[in-house]
């Protein structure tokens, strides 16, 4: 007697190159089988015409707890992760306190443990406090739990720093994720900096803050044999970047965030707060160039850059609206484009948000290989659906999708073999 | 060749490296008698001028001189003419005025023995540890206890561990080893490596742990608590103590017989447990009482000016050639 089997859905399991229409069942938490099944189940789920896939991996969310527990916290950001169809995310350090030292990663791996929803990693700090001065103690923070370290919201903007950073990283092969932002360029910046800035009459972020500070990074991490992660690339110049110091060898990587491959710098028309973001959303060529990255293996993940802001930090005009969307529940719908519109194989959109970000961090998620916890996510591809920003799951109602159609949708995401979400309803 | 100054490790080959231990193992009986004195430099002027503070090396420099009946004056930067705006070598010729036969220098400035010779034609220098370039006394000391704690070191393993970029010791090691082939592995994170450290024949390792194993000697260097932090190098002195502390449980997993060492001055609980410090391993008091015998020895070649690579003493340890 399996626990639960899942009927006739289309499984894609890009790690280990399967696409086939069959059934997969569980046993105790596990992935049993993936074939014909014949025997009895406790539970039966029928995912006629619908995909299944190893639960989804989201390597980049801010989470607000400790400290702003109003616009998020764990348990409502695990809610929204669910509702998206993700079972593994990193929350970022730039909590109040930061994710800078073994107390606070311990308090917020506790408060993990206690929600329970969601495999969630933390990424700690790069440096205390992301004042970019004294480096964390990164072997304990590691040892702890940590992932990788970033000072995402900032980036390590000192070259001395960054090179100290990535020597010390690069001994116990830890990775150092980059918010690449050359502050002296974007300073007062609100949107990306071009025509519609100008028509807007606000100050702009050019491309070249962004391009300017990875090529550095870059020189540094051939330098120091370092591991470099670029988040949320929006630039045409940037991905020419990754892509040409990936093909000399250099380990560095990249992630595009759904916003950048799917909107650009057009959203802000009409001072439009929802869709300012940090780096911005910048011109269509630039969104062309991520969407050929994501092609050609370039970049090889998907992440959101989750970030909740409560109303008040928004509604405050476009030049002091506060950075970031929220993004989990439409991570997966907005990655589909790259499907429906841009001619992706679906497998490799699926691996940029399972098995690639997983390899990556080391984490021991992302598959459907016999034996891994049954973390799944099953959708329908093509079921379109109404975006409301006052249905989300999570605390904060900032996503530039709202009155939007989306086409692809999430209708079981289960954690364990256990079904936590479904219809629309968490079952926690 | 004579041998006019000793600038460090570099200029020195093994017949001279073996002359100067032999030498100062002679003289390691003169510090057990009751009356530490002998004669060998009766006559002979010694300055130790310090630009940076080091009471161990300058002590121990003073006291070989003085028991071999040197005169030794001690100058330190604080005191010296330098703070009132006098320029290096305005201090150092002026010195050399006097007339010294040596004058020993340590200074924070990599090259500064190097930089003086060239202007003072009479004196010779020695160098009592010059930045991050050499300390060839210290690594002579070094290599006068370790023959007596394991004889040749010829095909030995030395891993030295901690801040080898800020470090004369690691280098004059480095340049030792090869000149009598003993392997040297280096232990440090790479913001605490020189570039291209390997060139010198060494091999790294960032893991500590790793490094251990087959390890004969466990080189412990100082580490400079207010550098290692305030530039970036370490997060913390609690880390740098569970990555590269010496502590027992470490300790087990080398060779049976590995002796400790520390050139001194320690930060117990950092670089090194106090039991370990004090321990059956530990040779660092040994290092130091040695210290004093090789810079017998070195004033002595340095004084000589028969000394020359070819005139070894036919038994260095006859205690008669005193
Ligand atoms: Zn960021």
């Amino acid at each position: 007697m399996s626990d639960t089997v899942i009927r006739n859905g289309r499984i894609i399991d890009p790690a280990n190159g399967i696409d086939t229409l069959a059934d997969l069942w569980i046993d105790d938490g596990k992935v049993a089988g993936i074939g014909q099944f014949t025997g009895d189940a406790t539970h039966e789920i029928d995912a006629t015409g619908q995909i299944v896939c190893p639960g989804l991996i989201d390597m980049h969310v801010h989470l607000r707890e400790p400290g702003q527990e109003w616009k998020e916290d764990i348990e409502s950001g695990s809610h929204a992760a669910i509702a998206g169809g993700i079972t593994t995310f990193c929350c970022m350090p730039n909590t109040k306190p930061r994710l800078d030292h073994a107390g606070v990663l311990l308090q917020v791996i506790q408060r993990v443990r206690e929600v329970g929803l969601c495999n969630i990693h933390p990424i700690a700090a790069v440096t205390m406090n992301l004042e970019g001065t004294q480096l964390t103690e990164m072997r304990e923070l590691s040892r702890l739990g940590a992932v990788a370290f970033s000072d995402d919201g900032l980036p390590i903007w000192h070259a001395g720093i960054m090179r100290k950073a990535l020597e010390y990283a690069a001994s116990f092969d830890y990775l150092i994720i980059q918010h690449a932002e050359e502050l002296q360029l974007t300073e007062k910046g609100c949107m990306n900096e071009g025509w519609v800035s100008t028509q807007l009459g606000v100050a702009g972020m050019p491309n070249e803050g962004e391009d300017c500070m990875i090529a550095r990074d870059i020189m540094l991490t051939e330098k120091t044999g370092g591991r470099y992660h670029v988040a949320h690339i929006s630039t045409a110049g940037a991905v020419d970047l990754v892509r040409a110091a990936q093909k000399r060898g250099a380990r560095v990587s990249a992630e595009a965030a759904p916003h950048h491959f799917a909107m650009t710098e057009e959203a802000l028309l009409g001072y439009n707060v929802d869709a300012k973001m940090s780096p911005p959303l910048r011109t269509e060529a630039d969104r062309q160039a991520v969407i050929e990255g994501l092609r050609d293996g370039t970049i090889t993940i998907i992440a959101t850059d989750h970030a909740p802001h409560h109303e008040d930090d928004k509604r405050c005009g476009l030049s002091c609206a506060a950075f970031g969307i929220v993004g989990m529940e439409t991570m997966l719908p907005v990655a589909l484009e790259l499907v429906h519109q841009h001619g992706l194989p679906l497998a490799d959109v699926i691996a940029k948000m399972t098995c690639n970000p997983a390899t990556l961090l080391g984490l021991d998620a992302g598959t459907l290989t016999i034996g891994s916890n049954a973390d799944l996510c099953i959708f329908d591809s093509e079921q379109t659906w109404g975006l409301d920003k006052n249905s989300l799951f999570s605390k904060s109602r900032n996503t530039p999708w709202h009155g939007q159609t989306m086409t692809g949708r999430v209708t079981h995401t289960l954690k364990n073999g256990r079904t936590v979400f479904a219809h629309g309803v968490i079952h926690d | 060749m004579k041998l006019q100054h000793l600038f460090g490790i570099a200029q020195l080959n093994k017949e001279q490296i073996h002359y100067l231990i032999n030498m100062g193992d002679a003289f390691i009986e003169l510090s057990k008698r009751p009356i530490k004195k002998a004669p060998t430099l009766r006559g002979k002027t010694i300055i130790n001028l310090f630009f940076e503070n080091s009471t161990r090396t300058r002590t121990s420099f003073e006291i070989a001189g003085k028991r071999l009946s040197a005169d030794v004056i001690n100058i330190s930067a604080s005191t010296s003419a330098t703070s009132k705006g006098e320029t290096l070598l305005d201090t150092a010729q002026t010195l050399a005025a006097m007339q010294p036969h040596v004058l020993v220098i340590r200074h924070s400035l990599a090259g500064t023995c190097e930089f003086l010779a060239e202007h003072l034609r009479e004196t010779a220098i020695v160098n009592a540890g010059d930045g991050a370039h050499e300390h060839p006394t210290q690594i002579l000391t070094d290599l006068l206890t370790l023959k007596h704690s394991i004889g040749d070191v010829a095909g030995k393993t030395m891993t030295i561990v901690g801040d080898i970029s800020h470090s004369r010791v690691a280098r004059s090691h480095l340049l030792a080893a090869k000149i009598l082939g003993y392997h040297v592995r280096v232990v440090a994170p790479k913001t605490l490596l020189p570039s291209k450290v390997e060139n010198y024949g060494c091999e790294v390792f960032h893991d500590f742990d790793a490094a251990i194993a087959g390890s004969d000697i466990l080189y412990m260097l100082r580490v400079q608590t207010e550098r290692l932090t305030s530039n970036c190098c370490f997060p913390s002195i609690r880390e740098y103590h569970e990555a590269y502390g010496l502590n027992k449980k470490r300790l087990a997993r080398a060779n049976a017989d590995c002796v400790v060492m520390h050139p001194g001055p320690m930060n117990r609980g950092v670089e090194i447990a106090s039991d370990i410090a004090d321990g059956a391993h530990s040779r660092i008091l040994n290092q130091v009482e040695h210290g004093v015998a090789v810079r017998m020895a070195v004033l002595t070649a340095m004084c000589d000016l028969r000394f020359n690579a070819h005139d070894l003493p036919s038994n260095p340890d006859k205690r008669g050639t005193l």
